[in-house]
């Protein structure tokens, strides 16, 4: 006899909505962020495990004590990846192995570690789509939207089961109970007016190493926000004394040399701005990859005035990510910091390796702006 | 998802055949091949194939998911309490994997038939978990499923608050204090002993009116008294007494049944486990295995025994207090003169000269006999208090440790025995969780509940208490209050339905019903 039959996406689905705070606001206080500890080589590595904290009644935080077995003698520390059985016990028929995480897999976890950008409703194209789809049958429901055909079969078995059903004179009346009713669900989706601008520094001191560091970074900030949101705009600006607007393809494979002028890019996103996505209307979000290394002191100064008069005021958030590299003096980062720090639209990080990537994006969207 | 293959269908009926005749008695028991998916399904829902929508179940289920994918552990097998037993088996495991888990499966199936502390648990659980199902479905379909889904939240932060042992207690229907005539107050007004001609004056009529009347306003006041004494069953109480919806007492009543029928699975998790581990042992070696599996088998079998340093693993530590037990009574090392053996070198060599008999079958040896009745009557908590012993502490290291603020780490504090023994035995108590109770239904005649904390050694963490006031608020109506020792000063935390406070307790607040 096979008894099982399971529901569980159904939890499942809701839970990861909950954690992703869209729904029950309630719940929110109680997330919790656990982790399990795996391994990479001989590095351990956290896969994070989103929790939602019941509160209940339980001990504070004098509990920490219990039980072990194994050597050491009074005062010497023990080795904490069990608890021996305290609280919570021990999961039955569970053996624990060493496990091996990539980098990719990794990244599949980045999204649940990042908050949303909280793009703004703005725009005419604002009105979420609502939408509703009659997806689903259930036992109450008004009798305009009675599913007679479920409901006859209902009828005809349990008629055929209590032995009331005579083949000859077939005469099925309803019950309360047999009645089946369509049941609707409402979709939501959401349609923001968001324009992200991807500037990317391609002068002769950004290496390929760097440009690698560049294009991984916006990889993940587009994809990753592209998967959470509908009516994404992306835009991309290459520079390096001069700037120009690119498409997606050249932006992520375009090999150029020259010198850096940073305000160059700003100029011209300034201009894509002011002629096409009108503050009103349209979020937007400023990414700007550079190995910090700018050709003069004043074109750094110019940068901060494109910045403060004309682009900060326009934008959600403006990203610094600054790759390290072999030439360059590395000061730009320095510059934003003193000229603008305090701004909380302001955000800039710095990517050396590729293990940085993760905390840059971290650090660009743990904000929640 | 599909029942045994033949060959392990017949594997089964063969080591049910000498689980039985070793003694060993079970309900008949469904095997149900998985893959892993949907074992940490099954896992998810704790054994049960349906339950009620909840998204803690979807929580489970990713963290079980992320274990598996990630490496870090796997579940091979599940059983459920239920008659008949159902037990799931990991599909992608060898033959010999199969053999072990089928050989504890049936020490899991016998543990629940006829250990005392499952008595009371429903045996037709399986269908009870789907009723449970239908009928919050129906809830969901007509009061929306936030609104259910919400209020479930909350009888699940009240779960924990109920009564394992209520289950045996056998009281007779309680008599009302005002049913009690009259002529029972005569018995307990006070009378001196007197000569007939001296009654008058020792005692007199107006102190006995006065005393009689004391009696009826008391009986009087009693009678008002809700709960008639410190009630542990919380839940039981609000189903009673809240002023819920039928609905919403539905749902509590739902978690309270569950919460029971779960209850002897935490009570008894040492037991049960080295109880199957230790027939699983037998069984496979003996039996079961063929010559070409023992190397799997001492792989799987090690590792479910594998501690790990600093890790107490409850299938190990219950193995090994069965397999001592045994021994100390094939040995003779019981009763009152080896109890009263003050030296550590005398108690082990007690019985010394005594053989252990060898290839015993079920109960034919004394030391059989004795772990048959312990798996009977015991539970965790009295089997480490009586069973675990100094000479057993010193055979397997354990230790007794703790955080230490100034490292950050837990570090060994002791090995003495006593405060081992201290130790686990507290954090297996009521499952390392606080005892509350209602002390008062009707706080200060406002018609607020009053819990009270028993303090045993530990504070109460606040914000968690103040959070789950704030729950327990929403479902009396009321005001609530906890009544808890924090910091060795008594403190009473009250929730309404603005704010909740903190105020500490002095002789100038109304007093609850019962104290504690």
């Amino acid at each position: 006899m096979t008894v099982v039959y399971l529901k569980i996406q159904k939890d499942h689905q809701r839970f990861r909505t909950i954690v992703k705070g869209r729904i029950r606001e309630d719940l929110r206080k109680f997330l919790t962020r656990g982790e399990l500890i795996g391994k990479e080589g001989r590095h351990l590595i956290s896969i994070p495990v989103r929790g939602i904290d019941i509160p209940t009644f339980r001990y504070g935080s004098n509990d920490d004590a219990g039980v072990g077995s194994g050597q050491g003698k009074a005062g010497e520390p023990v080795d904490t990846d069990g608890a021996g059985i305290g609280p919570g016990g021990t999961e039955p028929g569970r053996h624990i192995l060493e496990v091996d995480i990539s980098l990719d897999e990794l990244a599949d976890i980045l999204g649940e570690e990042l908050q949303l950008p909280r793009i703004q409703p703005k725009g005419k194209h604002r009105i979420t789509a609502e939408k509703e789809r009659y997806s689903g049958i259930r036992q109450t429901g008004p009798e305009s939207l009675r599913h007679f055909k479920r409901t006859f079969r209902r009828a005809l078995k349990r008629q055929i089961i209590s032995g009331i059903y005579d083949p000859h004179r077939p005469r099925i009346l309803f019950e309360r109970r047999d009645k089946q009713y369509r049941s609707w669900k409402t979709t939501l989706k959401p349609q923001s007016n968001a324009v992200i601008v991807y500037m990317m520094d391609v002068s002769g001191s950004m290496g390929n190493e760097q440009k690698e560091l560049v294009r991984m970074e916006a990889f993940w900030i587009d994809t990753w926000l592209r998967r959470n949101y509908e009516g994404l705009e992306s835009r991309y600006i290459v520079h390096d004394v001069r700037a120009a607007e690119v498409d997606k393809h050249t932006f992520f494979h375009l090999r150029e040399d020259g010198g850096t002028k940073i305000s160059s890019a700003f100029v011209c996103a300034r201009q894509l701005l002011e002629n096409q996505y009108t503050t009103d209307e349209w979020n937007v979000y400023l990414f700007h990859f550079s190995d910090g290394d700018n050709s003069s002191e004043s074109d750094n100064r110019e940068c901060c005035r494109i910045l403060q008069e004309h682009l900060l005021p326009r934008v959600n958030l403006f990203g610094y990510c600054q790759v390290a590299s072999a030439y360059g003096s590395g000061n730009f980062v320095h510059v934003l910091d003193d000229h603008l720090s305090g701004l909380d639209t302001v955000i800039t990080t710095r990517v050396n390796t590729k293990d940085d990537i993760y905390d840059s994006i971290k650090a660009f969207f743990s904000p929640g702006k | 998802m599909s029942t045994l293959p033949p060959e392990l269908a017949e594997e089964a009926a063969r080591i049910a055949e000498y689980a039985r005749e070793e003694g060993l008695d079970f309900f008949e028991t469904v095997f149900e091949l998985v893959d892993f998916d949907q074992m940490n399904q099954v896992a998810a829902y704790g054994g049960f194939p349906q339950r009620y929508p909840h998204w803690r179940f979807g929580m489970e289920y990713e963290r079980l998911r992320k274990q598996h994918t990630y490496g870090l552990s796997r579940i091979y097998e599940m059983v459920i309490n239920n008659d008949p037993c159902y037990a799931y088996l990991l599909r992608e495991n060898l033959p010999v994997d199969h053999k072990t888990v089928i050989a504890h499966v049936y020490g899991h199936c016998d543990f629940f038939k006829n250990n005392v502390w499952f008595r009371h648990t429903n045996r037709k659980m399986m269908d009870e978990m789907a009723n449970h199902a239908t009928r919050i479905r129906r809830y969901v379909d007509r009061y929306g499923y936030e609104e259910v889904e919400q209020f479930i939240d909350v009888a699940l932060s009240l779960n924990d608050l109920i009564d394992p042992h209520s289950m045996f207690v056998r009281r007779a229907v309680p008599e009302k204090p005002a049913d009690r005539d009259e002529r029972n107050i005569e018995g307990e007004v006070v009378r001196y002993p007197a000569k007939s001609y001296m009654d008058r004056f020792i005692n007199p009529p107006e102190r006995l009116e006065a005393q009689r009347k004391r009696i009826r306003a008391d009986r009087l006041k009693a009678r008002d008294i809700e709960p008639a004494q410190p009630l542990r069953d919380v839940l039981l109480y609000l189903i009673e007494h809240a002023r819920l919806e039928d609905w919403q007492a539905d749902i509590l009543s739902i978690v309270r049944k569950e919460a029971y029928y779960y209850a002897p699975q935490g009570q008894s998790k040492i037991m049960n486990e080295g109880w199957a581990t230790y027939w699983h042992s037998t069984l496979m070696t003996r039996y079961c295995l063929r010559d070409d599996e023992l190397i799997n088998y001492c792989d799987h079998h090690s590792g479910t025994l594998a501690g790990g340093t600093g890790r107490l693993n409850p299938y190990k530590l219950g193995l090994e207090l069965f397999r001592n037990i045994e021994e100390r009574w094939d040995l003779g090392r019981y009763g009152k003169e080896y109890d009263e053996l003050e030296d550590i070198e005398t108690r082990r060599n007690w019985g010394k000269d005594r053989r252990r008999p060898e290839r015993v079958k079920g109960k034919e040896s004394p030391g059989r006999e004795k772990i048959f009745e312990v798996r009977k009557i015991y539970n965790d908590v009295t089997f480490v208090d009586e069973f675990l012993t100094p000479e057993f502490v010193d055979q397997h290291d354990l230790y007794h440790y703790r955080y230490d603020p100034a490292t950050g780490r837990m570090v060994v504090v002791s090995r003495d025995f006593a405060k081992i023994k201290r130790q686990l035995l507290f954090s297996l108590d009521n499952q390392s969780r606080p005892y509350l109770y209602v002390v008062d239904g009707n706080y200060a005649n406002r018609g607020e509940l009053y819990l009270a904390h028993k303090h045993n050694g530990l504070d109460l963490q606040i914000s968690y208490a103040t959070e789950t006031l704030k729950r327990l608020q929403r479902i009396w109506g009321r005001p609530v209050h906890l009544q808890a020792r924090i910091n060795e000063e008594m403190v009473l935390f009250t929730c309404d339905t603005q704010q909740s406070r903190q105020q500490a307790i002095t002789d100038e607040l109304p007093k609850p019903a019962h104290g504690l």
